[in-house]
C-alpha cells in the first residue's frame, strides 16, 4: 500500500504551553532560557519577542537589551520532550502510528487513514485546526515519505499536500535545511553556495560523498522514498511472532510436528491473553544449507485454538522439504483479530448452525487443500437477472439482507451459458410448440409464461429475455427464453435450465 | 411349530438389522422424513439417515429431478438450521430454487473441486463433521473400496451422505444403503387450467440394503410429497401410451 505521512511542527512549543498553563502570560512578551557554559541562551521566545528580531539560541543578555519589559522563564529540562510524548498520545485518535520528532515535531503515518475523514485535505485541516483551536501554534503537511512532510512543514510555502510521488518536484526549490542535516554539512553547503536542494541534486553520488559525507545522500535518499526511513512510535506494534531455535537439524516429520505444536501453544498463549486469535499464520523453516521452507495456513474465523490450527498445519508438513535439516523454525500470524468469546449452549438443538465451531474447522480444513476461493455460499439479491440474482457471502456471518423471492418457480438446474436451441413457434408471444436441442425434438405439451426479465439498463446494454417454463409431452421440465422481442428476422432461442 | 420358526426368523432378521446399524424406530420419535408410503421400502420402515444414498441421474433433466427431490428430503434434515455441503466438480445447481422446496440456499455451502478425487476426499471429511447435517456430492465414478472409506466415516458420526452419480459410465457394487433412481414425470392439471403443474417424479428404488425395492411416483405439492393416486397413474400412463 501506498504510505502517507504527516508532519506536525510545533513551532512555539514550550511558549505556547506555558501561556496555556499560566494565562496571564498572555499578550506578554517573554522568553524560556537554560544556562549553557557560564552564559544563559535563548531556548524558546514567543511570538511578540520573535517579531521584535529574538531568536533561538542568542545570548539572554542581548534579548533583554532588544525588548525592554522582557519576562524571563528559566527552562523545565525534559520538558519539551514531555509535551511532545502527551501531543503524540493525544494524535493516536487520528493514526495509531505515531513517532515523536524531537525537539519539536511529530511524526504520523497515516497511510489509509484520511479516507475516515473525508479525504487528505480535511484530514490534515481537522488535524491542525484542532491543534491551533487548542493553542498551540503548529504547521502540519502531508507527503509520501516522512522526509519531505518533515521539510514541507517547515519550510514550504506553496501548498501542504504533496501528491503521490511528487517528493522531488516538492523540495527542490527548498534550502537544504530542509533535508534534517546536521550544522556543519549544512555551512559547507552555504560556503559553497548550494542556497537550494536544487542546485546539488544534479550532482553525482560519489562526489557528493566525498564532499559531504554519507549523510546527505541517506536524508536525500529517505526524503525521496529511495530509502526506508524507521520511526520511533510511541506505541511500537509488536508482531505476532515465535521462532524455535533447534539444538541439531531436525529432518524427520515427527520432529516437525512437535516444532509446529510447541511454537503454536506460545503464540496461542499469548493470543489468547489478548483476546485475539489468527487468521492467516505463516510456519518458516530455516534450513541448514540456507533456504527457506514455508507453510501457510488460514482459517475462516479468527481462533487461537491449538488443535485446530495443528490440524491444519498438519496436512502441509509433507509439503516441507527438510533437505540437511531445519535449524530454526519461525511462525508469524500477519493477520489477527478479535476472538469472539464462544457461548455455550444451555439448550442445544439437535441440529447445527453455520457458525458451528467444527463445521467453520472443518470449511478451514477444506479450504487450505482446495483454496478458500473455491467454497462459496450465497445471499439473495434483489435483482431480477438470473445470473445476478445471487451473490456470494463474504463470510460465514452474513445474514441474507432480504428474503429469497418465491414469487416465480425457478429451475434447479441453471446452464452456466444459456445454450441455442431451435423451436417452432406460434406469433407473436406463444410459447414455442416444439424445440431442438443436441439433436432432439421434444414436442411442446404444457408451457407457462412468457416471463419477461428485463436486463439492468444502468448495467449493460442487450436485449431483454422472454421466458417460458415448458414441459415436453415425456414430461420433462425446462426454461426457455426468446432473446428481444420477435421481429419477421430470426428470433434466437436460448435453453436455460432444467425444472425439477 | 411352523408358527414358532416363522418367529424365530424375523427375531434373527431384527437383530441382524440391529446389528447392521438399522435401529427399530423408537416409540415417539417416528416422525419419517415425508416421503409417505415409500419409506416402508427401507428396514424397519423408516428412512436411514446417517448412510449414504445413491442417486442415479444419467440425464440432465433426471438430474433436475433429483436436486427436486432431495431437496425435499434435506429440507427435513436441515429443519433445525443445520447446513449442508454441496460438492461437486461443475456445479449447475441454482440456488434459488432450493427455496421452492423449504431450503434455504443460504445454509448450502458449495464446494468446488478440480478433480474427483478431491470430491472424494472433501465428502469425507464432511461425512466425519458432526456438524452438517448432510453432505452432497457429484461424483461420476466410485469404487467399493471408496464407498467403504465413506460408509465407514458416516458411522460414527451420522451424517446423512448422498452421492449423485451423473452420467455414471459404470455401476458397480458399493455400500451405499440404497440406489435411487428419479425421472421426471408430465406434470397433472386441472381441466382447462394453462401452464404447468406441480412437479411430479417417478422414483425407482433400485437397490435397497435389506428393504424392498421398488417404484413410486410422488409429486411436490404445499412442501411436501403427495404419492399420486394409483389410479390416476395407471389413467396417465395410459393417456401416455395413446399419444405417445
Amino acid at each position: 500500500m501506498n504510505k502517507r505521512f504527516i508532519s506536525l511542527w510545533f513551532r512555539h512549543l514550550l511558549t505556547d504551553w506555558l501561556t496555556l498553563r499560566r494565562p496571564e502570560l498572555k499578550g506578554v512578551p517573554f522568553i524560556i532560557t537554560t544556562p549553557v557554559q557560564n552564559r544563559v541562551v535563548v531556548t524558546a521566545t514567543n511570538l511578540l519577542v520573535e517579531a521584535q528580531g529574538v531568536t533561538v539560541g542568542m545570548p539572554a543578555a542581548d534579548a533583554k537589551a532588544i525588548v525592554p519589559d522582557l519576562v524571563v522563564i528559566d527552562e523545565i529540562p525534559g520538558q519539551a520532550a514531555k509535551l511532545i510524548k502527551a501531543l503524540g498520545e493525544w494524535c493516536i485518535r487520528y493514526s495509531p502510528l505515531v513517532a515523536a520528532d524531537l525537539p519539536d515535531g511529530l511524526i504520523l503515518d497515516v497511510s489509509g487513514c484520511a479516507h475516515l475523514w473525508g479525504g487528505e485535505r480535511a484530514y490534515l485541516k481537522e488535524i491542525v485546526t484542532r491543534l491551533i483551536s487548542k493553542g498551540y501554534d503548529v504547521r502540519g503537511a502531508m507527503a509520501d515519505t516522512a522526509g519531505t512532510a518533515w521539510a514541507i512543514a517547515r519550510f514550504g510555502k506553496i501548498k501542504p499536500i504533496i501528491g503521490p510521488g511528487m517528493q522531488t518536484d516538492a523540495l527542490l526549490t527548498l534550502p537544504p535545511a530542509a533535508l534534517r542535516l546536521e550544522p556543519a554539512i549544512l555551512e559547507r553547503l552555504q560556503k559553497l553556495g548550494f542556497y537550494t536542494i536544487k542546485s546539488f541534486m544534479g550532482i553525482g553520488r560519489s562526489v557528493l560523498r566525498r564532499r559531504f559525507g554519507q549523510e546527505l545522500l541517506l536524508r536525500i535518499d529517505q526524503a525521496l522514498g529511495n530509502e526506508n526511513e524507521p520511526l520511533q512510535l510511541l506505541h511500537p506494534v509488536e508482531p505476532y511472532t515465535e521462532r524455535l531455535p533447534c539444538l541439531e537439524p531436525i529432518r524427520t516429520a515427527t520432529a516437525i510436528e512437535i516444532a509446529i505444536k510447541t511454537l503454536l501453544e506460545n503464540l496461542c498463549r499469548r493470543l489468547q491473553s489478548e483476546g485475539m486469535g489468527m487468521r492467516t499464520a505463516i510456519l518458516k523453516g530455516y534450513r541448514v544449507d540456507g533456504r527457506i521452507i514455508q507453510a501457510a495456513i488460514g482459517t475462516s474465523k479468527a481462533t487461537h485454538h491449538t488443535g485446530h490450527l495443528f490440524k491444519l498445519f498438519e496436512l502441509k508438513i509433507a509439503t516441507l522439504a527438510p533437505g540437511l535439516g531445519i535449524e530454526l523454525f519461525t511462525l508469524e500470524a500477519p493477520k489477527v483479530e478479535e476472538v469472539e468469546p464462544e457461548q455455550e449452549a444451555l439448550w442445544s438443538p439437535e441440529g447445527c448452525s453455520l457458525e458451528d465451531s467444527s463445521l467453520t474447522e472443518l470449511l478451514d480444513k477444506l479450504a487450505n487443500k482446495i483454496g478458500a476461493g473455491n467454497i462459496h455460499r450465497y445471499l439473495p439479491q434483489e435483482r431480477y437477472w438470473p445470473e445476478q440474482s445471487i451473490k456470494p457471502a463474504l463470510s460465514v456471518k452474513d445474514k441474507p439482507a432480504t428474503t429469497w423471492r418465491t414469487g416465480r418457480p425457478r429451475p434447479s438446474l441453471l446452464l452456466n451459458r444459456p445454450e441455442k436451441i431451435e423451436v417452432t413457434f406460434r406469433l407473436p408471444d406463444y410459447p414455442p410448440m416444439l424445440f431442438i436441442y443436441k439433436g432432439e425434438v421434444h414436442h411442446i405439451n404444457k408451457a407457462d409464461g412468457p416471463e419477461r426479465i428485463e436486463r439492468e439498463w444502468w448495467a449493460d446494454q442487450g436485449l431483454h429475455r422472454d421466458y417460458y417454463m415448458i414441459e415436453d409431452n415425456e414430461g420433462r421440465r425446462y426454461w426457455l427464453f426468446r432473446l428481444g422481442h420477435y421481429t419477421d428476422v430470426e428470433s434466437a432461442w436460448y435453453l436455460h435450465g432444467y425444472f425439477a | 411349530m411352523h408358527q414358532n420358526r416363522n418367529d424365530i426368523i424375523s427375531r434373527l432378521q431384527k437383530d441382524i438389522l440391529l446389528w447392521q446399524g438399522f435401529s427399530p424406530p423408537v416409540a415417539g420419535k417416528a416422525k419419517g422424513i415425508g416421503l409417505g408410503p415409500l419409506e416402508a421400502a427401507f428396514p424397519n420402515g423408516v428412512f436411514p439417515t446417517g448412510s449414504i444414498h445413491e442417486m442415479l441421474c444419467p440425464a440432465p433433466e433426471q438430474a433436475a429431478a433429483t436436486a427436486g427431490l432431495m431437496a425435499g428430503i434435506l429440507a427435513t434434515l436441515m429443519q433445525q438450521g443445520g447446513a449442508c455441503l454441496w460438492i461437486s466438480t461443475s456445479r449447475k445447481l441454482f440456488p434459488p430454487a432450493l427455496i421452492t422446496f423449504n431450503v434455504q440456499p443460504h445454509q448450502v455451502i458449495f464446494i468446488d473441486v478440480q478433480q474427483e478425487k478431491d470430491a472424494l476426499w472433501a465428502m469425507e471429511e464432511g461425512l466425519k463433521c458432526e456438524g452438517v447435517a448432510a453432505v452432497i456430492a457429484e461424483i461420476r465414478e466410485i469404487s467399493f473400496a471408496q464407498s467403504r472409506r465413506l460408509q465407514l466415516a458416516v458411522e460414527s458420526s451420522k451424517v446423512t451422505g448422498f452421492l449423485l452419480r451423473n452420467d455414471p459410465r459404470k455401476l458397480g457394487t458399493t455400500t451405499c444403503v440404497a440406489r435411487w433412481q428419479v425421472s421426471p414425470l408430465p406434470s397433472q392439471l386441472e381441466d382447462g387450467l394453462p401452464g404447468v403443474g406441480f412437479p411430479r417424479w417417478q422414483v425407482d428404488l433400485l437397490r435397497v440394503r435389506n428393504g424392498t425395492p421398488g417404484s413410486w411416483q410422488l409429486e411436490w405439492i404445499d412442501d411436501s410429497f403427495v404419492p399420486v393416486a394409483q389410479e390416476e397413474a395407471e389413467i396417465m400412463s395410459e393417456n401416455n401410451r395413446m399419444t405417445g
